[in-house]
């Protein structure tokens, strides 16, 4: 019987080591190099991601089959989301958006699958992939101008007085960027995978108390059904959210002045 | 199933930070840790200070941000050097390839329009010139119609003004010749009623009565 804990679906276990490195005599105390489950899904995603782009436009077709216009679809949408957000200048970060896009929505949707892993629910990986933007759009943007970059927490236009209150929210909302952008990505998995577990977990537990509990559990068996539909939503809506966050984010490292 | 795994494969989320363990290190770890902390995940998955919610356990961190950063690593390069530029490829040659076609019936359509505008004016270039030779014809045998009446009128006015002249002419040698029929009649008349006069008397005599 399945079980009904909606925690262990979030587990990590090690499919193989690949060795301990920086360990002292004890053996202890080294990073453990594990190939878990979670990198299996990364690799997965990446792998999927790659191969259907790759395999989709391989005929290059001047009229595009169905499978290329996927691709298309997908290269037009995040390229205009770029193209509007961030100007002309932030399609140098396309491939960056494309990618992260691609990437969160395809681990979102594996993740939809039963007794797959959803890697986009471990807070490490969001948190990597939103601090991965932040400090390409600090980098990028202390690169390109310098000083001028802290123009970003000083909006123009506004009396001094007030700008010793509007700087510090300024400076507090940038600094909330990269913790909102991440936890909204992992909670939002994360409630939604456990959610759902429950109802199911209720449609199992329901009927094995017999005929009235099988009766009783069709409740909740609609709750799941209804919640696998608006997961898929939220799925797609995050990877879309995270992309254009992304998108405007940049868009303040290349035009610092409000 | 997932619980199944969980006790088929080693949990990776031993609590590494937890002072308690740490503590312990010494001991523990010289026998058997893994087996250790894994009997303990195994013998109560929850309540136990050493058992995580797993998205928290940061035992995993380090090899999850070491997959992290290679795979996403991995996929933007790939993006980035292969599948995008080629999308955007061949979506450059199909907006390249509808603005050609679409410049070409442009052009095309431009020669019509040109070919159009051209049979237009030489339509008009053409009515123009047949009017005008209609124009010419029309004038040149009306001014050929009008010097030929001239030269019949000219002419007619010529042979009434000579038959005018010599009308003229016969009436007045007619008229001169009534004088010299007076005075002979008169001279004739007088002759046998009186008897001779001579002619030059009796003209003098009409040419008084005439005047009379």
């Amino acid at each position: 019987m399945a079980p009904t804990d909606p925690i262990s679906q979030f587990n990590i276990y090690t499919l193989f080591s690949f060795g301990t490195v920086g360990a002292d005599e004890n053996g202890a105390n080294g990073f453990e190099l594990v190939f878990t489950n979670s990198a299996l899904f990364m690799v997965a995603s990446v792998v999927l991601i790659s191969s259907y782009l790759i395999l989709s436009t391989r005929g290059r077709g001047l009229v595009p089959s169905r499978v290329q216009l996927v691709s298309e679809i997908m290269y037009e949408f995040i390229a205009n989301m770029v193209r509007t957000s961030a100007g002309n200048e932030g399609m140098a970060f396309f491939p960056l958006v494309f990618s992260l896009f691609a990437f969160i929505f395809v681990a979102n949707m594996l993740g939809m699958y039963p007794y797959f892993f959803a890697v986009t629910s471990q807070i490490i990986i969001t948190a990597a992939l939103a601090l991965l933007v932040m400090g390409v759009v600090i980098f990028y943007g202390v690169w390109k101008h310098g000083f001028g970059f802290l123009k970003l927490f000083v909006p123009s236009g506004i009396p001094l007085p007030i700008m010793f209150i509007v700087v510090p929210i300024e400076v507090l909302s940038f600094l909330s960027r990269p913790l909102s952008l991440s936890l909204r990505l992992f909670g939002n998995i994360l409630a939604g995978h456990i959610v759902l577990k429950v109802f199911a977990g209720f449609v199992v537990s329901l009927s094995a108390l017999g005929a009235l509990g099988m009766v009783g559990s069709v409740l909740p068996f609609v709750m799941a059904v209804a919640l696998t539909g608006l997961k898929l939503l939220v799925s797609a809506l995050q990877a879309y959210v995270f992309a254009i966050l992304t998108s405007i984010y940049l868009n303040d490292a290349i035009h610092p002045g409000h | 199933m997932a619980s199944d795994t969980l006790t088929d494969t080693k949990v990776v989320g031993e609590n590494a930070d937890d002072p308690t363990i740490v503590v312990e290190n010494g001991e523990v770890v010289d026998t058997e840790p893994k087996a250790d902390t894994y009997a303990q995940t195994q013998a109560d998955p929850y309540g136990q200070e050493d058992s995580v919610f797993p998205p928290f356990d940061s035992t995993t961190f380090g090899a999850q941000l070491f997959w992290i950063a290679l795979t996403f690593g991995i996929l933007y390069i790939i993006m980035s050097k292969v599948a995008l530029p080629r999308i955007g490829e061949i979506l450059e040659v199909r907006r390249d390839r509808i603005e050609g076609d679409l410049a070409e019936a442009e052009r095309l359509r431009q020669k019509t329009d040109r070919a159009i505008e051209t049979y237009k004016t030489e339509l008009a270039d053409a009515r123009a010139k047949s009017h005008g030779i209609a124009d010419e014809t029309r004038n040149k045998i009306k001014s050929q119609m009008d010097e030929k009446r001239r030269e019949v009128e000219a002419d007619l006015a010529r042979q009434i003004a000579s038959a005018e002249t010599r009308i003229l002419k016969t009436k007045t040698d007619a008229l001169s010749n009534v004088d010299q029929i007076a005075a002979e009649t008169a001279v004739a008349l007088v002759g046998k009623l009186t008897g001779k006069v001579s002619i030059k008397t009796a003209r003098v005599a009409v040419n008084a009565v005439v005047k009379e």
